[in-house]
């Protein structure tokens, strides 16, 4: 029989990572920015989240001293710093000197996950322990605090109430990301920026401003993906290149929740389940089965890159402008 | 009338690009209350540059502007928001998936809250008054050209602009259409508001505005009472010399007059399943210019592209005629084909496209470069012949006069009207059997166009048959031998140029019109 109550739970903390991530860059692409940093600014604000905790943890002469407040704050606060950073990159190289996006995201990528493994690697030469891994076991129970009464309700628990405050944290932000979008004045501003800069300009909307505040707001919402999952999922524990591909599933998730962050909170629960479904669905003893099972995310992203570019509705496009540098004074 | 207020006053503009063109020079202009001022010019004279410095999108490099009696600098649109100036710009600045509500607000922050409602109603009774129709539910995406400019005019009144801009208002609209413009514009004005039109119809001129102010060629070449003044003053105006509004139409008579294209029964269909051509029959002749007339988007583009081997139309035929000897015909089926099975074939078709940077030309490549699009499959070696191009390009810069750096240069960085002479250049340097364009004057000054009508009339003397697709009903009536009308893809008739009038073809134009709205 497959294990529903076992199979939802995990599912659903393979796709917080990724819905993290769709949020930001659905907010990202609205401002007419097309990220596709994404993998690399999560790589990054894992790491950074990593090495606050690392060095906070070290710092403590006595495993005692560790103050649970302070161990939530530092992962977090660097995490964004971090995750902030790459965005200011990506805006000052796209937005202020015009520089081509793809390439600029695809160089951040690069440049984000070699910063993971450099930084991860060092801090396991640090430690110097034996498996090539760092755990932040203390750190992780913190990020891994559940609500004591509901967690507790049985099967209930199990599938609502059995994760991490970032969890939350991710599904909140989604639903506040719509509302602002569809239904602020920022959010009309934005849409504007993404769909026809010269319109926005034209109105007194300062395209700038709204690009890099988008972008960075949008990285530092990613950042948390990574974070979440070495905190939340890995049990804090870091292995370089654990964390894999998820930051262009999110990415794919943008186009699969066609940019409204509402439906990214099903599509990214949908895609974690795909993820891991080869563990719940019996392959016998033959590993090429359960490869091919694994493909399912990709195969599903592929069909659904097919089904959405057949079906052309206009409200289900991406914003007009997206990937296409603004100048004023271009004609 | 009383004495009127003085609304704007614009002191020695002065605004140059990159030091290399000098859009305005030191350009004086006066904007009463409750007047509508035609602004004139031909293209490249600086009105839209003088009015995007008005109206915040430019900053000019000297000058003064005074609203109301003030001083004031506008930097962005939204200083002139923010001084009442708003202008509806060629290209609308709409976002296309908003509704028309949303558009309106775009970028308004009144510190209130953000009420999309009471904005309806104010947008209501904005409408009340001016006797504007916008839905504002609507998204801007299925609007139709004169609606989106309903919004935009909307969006300016609802900033409360006293003074607005309005860049080339009716070149998109149909006759009725731009009418109903009209009465909009003589109830702003009768509400006191100032109105600037810029165009280059001198029928719209006499007919709509109160006075007119003249551009040349970056200069301010006086102002005149409407009432005062004809066409042939202000065209004297605008150009600085007495010129003729003449075209030619030299009589050609081939040796052996035949038929070259013959279109039977075309019906073409757009991918989303609209008919653009339904039915449409008729000949060209060999030696002839046959003018299409037609409200925009009538089918002219689809019409031209069948025969260009660039559509593939639903039922009918395109056929050649490569010669007839008495009865006997030798022809060939150009449906089905594409360009370069077409030009296989022997035929030497040209077009010139209405895009021209699109699909005309190259932006990015060289003068030099883009001769070779059309010679490029010349010859057997594996390496292209870049001698022939070059001397192409030379001849082409040398005998239309383009104004060019040199052949090295890309195209995009060229004026409007240079690009269109290396295009058409380029298109009749084949000594094509048939030439096809759209549009090859729109956007051109007076000058440019005559010296394009001069080339069509060359190839039209060396026996080509000409389609030249256009909008100005003056020009069709006075360069063309015959002309075809269209009218929701279909044709409405095809009349003598020599005979026929300007009413007599506007009627055919929207002939079939009523069903739709």
């Amino acid at each position: 029989m497959f294990d529903l109550v076992g199979f939802i739970p995990r599912a659903v903390a393979q796709g917080i990572p990724l819905l993290f991530g769709c949020t930001g860059e659905i907010i990202t692409e609205k401002s007419g920015n097309l990220n596709l940093g994404i993998p690399g600014v999560m790589y990054v604000g894992a790491m950074s989240g990593v090495m606050g905790s690392f060095f906070y943890e070290s710092s403590l002469a006595d495993p005692a001293q560790f103050n649970a407040l302070l161990g939530f704050l530092i992962p977090v606060l660097c995490c964004l710093l971090g995750s902030l950073l790459m965005g200011l990159i990506y805006c000052f190289l796209t937005v202020t000197l015009r520089a081509n996006q793809n390439v600029t995201g695809l160089a951040l990528t690069t440049f984000g996950v070699g910063f993971g493994n450099f930084f991860g690697g060092s801090l396991i030469a640090l430690t110097g322990s034996d498996v090539p891994s760092i755990a932040l076991g203390t750190t992780s129970s913190v990020f891994r605090t559940t609500i004591p009464v509901l967690s507790g309700l049985g099967w209930f628990g199990e599938i609502f109430f059995s994760y991490g405050f970032l969890a939350y944290l991710a599904i909140a932000t989604a639903l506040v990301a719509s509302q602002v979008l569809l239904n602020t004045r920022v959010g009309l501003e934005l849409r504007a920026v993404g769909e026809s800069p010269a319109t926005a300009d034209a109105a007194g909307i300062d395209i700038t401003r709204y690009k890099y505040i988008a972008t960075c707001v949008g990285c530092m919402i990613a950042g948390l993906g990574g974070l979440y999952y070495v905190m939340d999922y890995a049990n804090g524990v870091w292995s370089n290149d654990a964390f894999g591909d998820r930051g262009w599933l999110a990415i794919a998730l943008v186009i699969f929740s066609v940019w409204r962050p509402t439906l990214a909170i099903p599509s990214s629960i949908l895609f974690g389940g795909l993820y891991i479904l080869y563990l719940y669905i019996p392959t016998g003893s033959d590993s090429a089965i359960r490869e091919i099972y694994k493909m399912l995310p990709y195969v599903v992203t592929i069909l659904v890159l097919v089904v959405s570019s057949m079906r052309n509705s206009r409200e289900n496009q991406p914003p007009e402008s997206l990937g296409l540098p603004y100048f004023r004074e271009d004609r | 009338m009383a004495e009127k207020q003085l609304a704007v006053r614009m002191r020695g503009i002065t605004k140059d690009f990159a030091g290399k063109v000098l859009a305005n020079d030191n350009v004086d202009l006066d904007v009463y209350h409750g007047e509508i001022l035609a602004l004139l010019g031909e293209n490249g004279s600086g009105k839209t540059t003088l009015m995007n410095s008005l109206a915040g999108i430019y900053f000019p490099d000297s000058g003064t502007i005074e609203i109301d009696g003030e001083k004031v600098s506008i930097a962005s649109p939204k200083d002139a928001f923010d001084h009442g100036i708003g202008m509806v710009h060629q290209h609308f600045k709409l976002v296309n998936v908003f509704t028309a509500l949303e558009n309106i607000v775009l970028g308004i922050n009144d510190g209130g809250k953000y009420d999309l409602s009471a904005a309806a109603e104010k947008v209501r009774q904005i409408c009340d008054t001016y006797g504007f129709d916008v839905n504002p539910k609507q998204k801007v995406c299925d609007m139709s050209v004169s609606q989106k400019q309903t919004v935009e005019i909307v969006k300016l009144l609802y900033r409360g602009v006293d003074t607005l801009i309005l860049d080339e208002p009716t070149a998109v609209l149909t006759p009725q259409e731009a009418d109903r413009l009209f009465d909009v514009m003589r109830n702003m004005r009768a509400e006191g508001k100032s109105v600037i039109i810029i165009t280059h119809k001198l029928n719209e001129v006499l007919s709509i505005s109160d006075r007119v102010a003249v551009l040349r060629k970056g200069t301010f070449a006086g102002e005149v009472l409407t009432a005062e003044t004809n066409a042939q003053e202000l065209t004297d105006m605008m150009v600085g010399h007495s010129v003729s509004l003449n075209i030619d139409r030299p009589e050609s008579r081939p040796r052996h007059r035949m038929e070259r294209i013959r279109v039977k029964n075309l019906t073409v269909r757009d991918h989303e399943g609209v008919t653009k051509l339904d039915d449409v029959s008729f000949s060209t002749y060999n030696g002839e210019i046959l003018g299409i007339a037609g409200i925009s988007g009538s089918g002219q583009k689809e019409l031209l592209e069948s025969i260009a081997g660039l559509q593939r139309p639903e039922s009918g035929s395109v056929e050649y005629v490569v010669n007839t000897v008495g009865e006997l015909e030798e022809v060939e089926q150009l449906v089905g084909m594409d360009p370069v099975k077409i030009a296989e074939l022997g035929i030497v078709l040209s077009f010139v496209p209405e895009d021209r940077l699109g699909m005309g030309l190259v932006g990015n490549m060289d003068l030099a470069d883009n001769m070779m699009l059309r010679s490029y499959r010349n010859g057997t070696s594996p390496f292209v012949d870049r001698k022939a191009p070059r001397q192409l390009a030379e001849r082409v810069v040398d005998e239309l006069a383009v104004k060019t750096p040199g052949i090295d240069t890309a195209v995009s960085s060229l004026s409007g009207g240079n690009v269109q002479k290396i295009l058409v250049g380029r298109e009749i340097a084949s000594a094509p059997t048939v030439l096809l364009c759209a549009y090859v004057v729109r956007g051109l000054d007076v000058g440019s166009s005559h010296l394009i009508y001069d080339l069509l009339n060359r190839q039209k003397g060396n026996g080509a048959s000409v389609v030249f697709v256009g909008e100005d009903l003056d020009v069709l009536l006075e360069l063309c031998d015959r002309i075809l009308v269209l009218c929701g893809g279909k044709v409405s008739g095809i009349v003598d140029a020599r005979t026929a009038t300007k009413a007599q073809l506007g009627l055919m134009m929207t002939k079939m019109e009523g069903g739709e709205a």
